[in-house]
């Protein structure tokens, strides 16, 4: 399997947020977005997945090729079918418990029969660490553990990639480690995953690719051992000198 | 002051005015305020989906119910529609303006609610694989019937006790058995408290059933959100 986007564009109104992005994920790759705020990284993982639509560009998935600006409705059902998205507010059903959360789109969306959903629901739930918190509501669970039913729901239906959307940054700080944790996990079983985030030991240590972006512009795009170690772009050394200094307090 | 005589009056008029409250006023209620349900639910999940032409239609529709009283709307549909030929007996009269006028109401309150999930809730639904109707009829329209609840049960209290207007179009419910009772025996003051009390005790039921169901569905949604 191969994501690739190719000169992607989006306004809003005036506001051109996108402007000509390319960006190219491979079968394993933990690919990291990483960029100041307002950058347009959010609105890329969205026009991706349908969520906003493009002005134009397009998206090669597993060897088919889409033109973003015109997408068949069946189209992007059937690709959202292939893919999984964690949201930075996790966005679970509020009206569904844990497990429920988990098994609605197994069981509506792809028609399987309600005990196999069940089954690999409370798997993906146990796996993130959920076991025995299937019958909780949203609501009485912490952000982190939300987080997670939500990254449970994300792998449930086996996606072919997964899309992350900042999914520590509504967290407490001493919530984003057992989050994080989960994601590594992933990536260890070779999860394919395109990952909006803020963490930078996230991007160093388990993210093998580095997307940076600015301005709506992807300004580089390295390994993630040379981006960190020797950035290519003026941009982004000023953007890990700030990161790092922040880091410091 | 209560002498026998009165007493013997109430005592034997409860059950006239209960009977048709059993058999007239709660069918009525009953009904009414089941179709009215269909119609809101219907309206206002077109306004919600922004149907094209089927929207403004339902605008125009809750323009119109919402901004006539209702006893005028009983007496066009009683009183008026005969002249173009068309005749419908009391207790369907009652029934049509009833759920339609109740309708164009709970129409706006589920509207609201509906507007009141956060959406992302329809975008998480997206990203699983389901389908715009799949996620309106399995996740918001569930949420949104549930953030209407407290607004709903008020208007089917308000609407019990606006079946009295039916006694207008001639249908024998609660008020107008009062009233053709108090005809004979000329009791008004005793009568008419007496049958309000018997609305006061329906009005009640359904209080006390409100605050039952709310509590039901309080299992998934805590009162801070
Ligand atoms: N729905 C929208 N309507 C108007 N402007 C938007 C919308 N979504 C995002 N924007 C604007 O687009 C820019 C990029 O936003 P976003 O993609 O959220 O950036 P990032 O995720 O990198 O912080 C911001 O200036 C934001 O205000
Ligand atoms: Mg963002």
């Amino acid at each position: 399997m191969v994501l690739e986007i190719r000169n992607i564009r989006k306004s809003f109104g005036a506001l051109e947020v996108l402007k000509g992005v390319d960006l190219r994920v491979e079968q394993g790759d933990v690919a990291a977005i990483l960029g100041p705020s307002g950058s347009g990284k959010t609105t890329l993982l969205r026009c991706i997945n349908f969520l906003e639509a493009a002005d134009s560009g397009t998206m090669t998935f597993d060897g088919e090729t889409f033109s973003l600006d015109r997408m068949p409705r069946k189209d992007i059902a059937r690709l959202r079918k292939r893919t999984a998205f964690v949201f930075q507010d996790y966005n679970l059903f509020r009206n569904k418990t844990a497990l429920q959360n988990v098994s609605e789109g197994l069981v509506i969306a792809r028609k399987m029969p309600r005990n196999q959903a069940l089954d690999i629901s409370r798997r993906a739930l146990e796996k993130v660490g959920m076991a025995g918190r299937e019958d909780h509501y949203p609501h009485q669970l912490s952000g982190g553990q939300q987080q997670r039913v939500a990254i449970a729901r994300a792998i449930a239906a086996g996606p072919e990639i997964i899309f992350f959307d900042e999914p520590t940054s509504a967290l407490d700080p001493e919530l984003t480690g057992e989050v994080l944790a989960v994601m590594r996990q992933l990536a260890e079983e070779g999860m394919t995953m395109l990952v909006v985030t803020h963490e930078m030991s996230f991007a160093r240590t388990v993210s093998n690719k580095v997307i940076f972006m600015e301005n709506g512009v992807v300004v580089e795009t390295s390994s993630s051992g040379a981006f960190f170690r020797d950035p290519q772009e003026e941009r982004s050394r000023a953007f890990l000198r700030t990161v790092r200094a922040a880091e410091m307090g | 002051m209560i002498n026998e005589h009165l007493a013997a009056i109430l005592a034997d008029s409860f059950w006239k005015i209960l009977l048709p409250g059993l058999t007239v006023t709660i069918p009525l209620t009953v009904i009414a305020f089941s179709l009215a349900m269909v119609i809101a639910v219907t309206a206002a999940l077109i306004q919600f989906a922004r149907v094209k032409i089927l929207r403004h239609l339902c605008r125009f529709y809750i323009w119109v119910f919402r901004g006539t009283p209702l006893l005028v709307q009983l007496f066009v549909v009683f009183y008026g529609m005969p002249r173009i030929g068309i005749v419908i007996e009391p207790f369907p009269a009652a029934v049509i303006v009833f759920s339609i006028n109740e309708g164009a109401y709970c129409a706006e309150i589920i509207r609201a609610a509906l507007e009141s999930v956060p959406p992302g809730q329809l975008e998480a639904g997206y990203c699983v694989g389901m389908s715009y109707l799949q996620t309106m009829r399995r996740i918001i329209l569930p949420q949104a019937m549930r953030t209407a609840f407290p607004s709903l049960s008020n208007s089917l209290i308000a609407m019990v006790k606006d079946t009295s207007l039916a006694a207008n179009i001639t249908v024998v419910e609660m008020f107008r058995a009062a009233e053709l009772i108090n005809a004979r025996v000329y009791e008004p003051l005793a009568l008419y408290i007496e049958v309000g009390l018997i609305y006061l005790m329906f009005s009640t039921v359904l209080t006390k059933l409100q605050s039952m169901g709310e509590k039901r569905l309080n299992v998934y949604t805590n009162r801070e959100e």
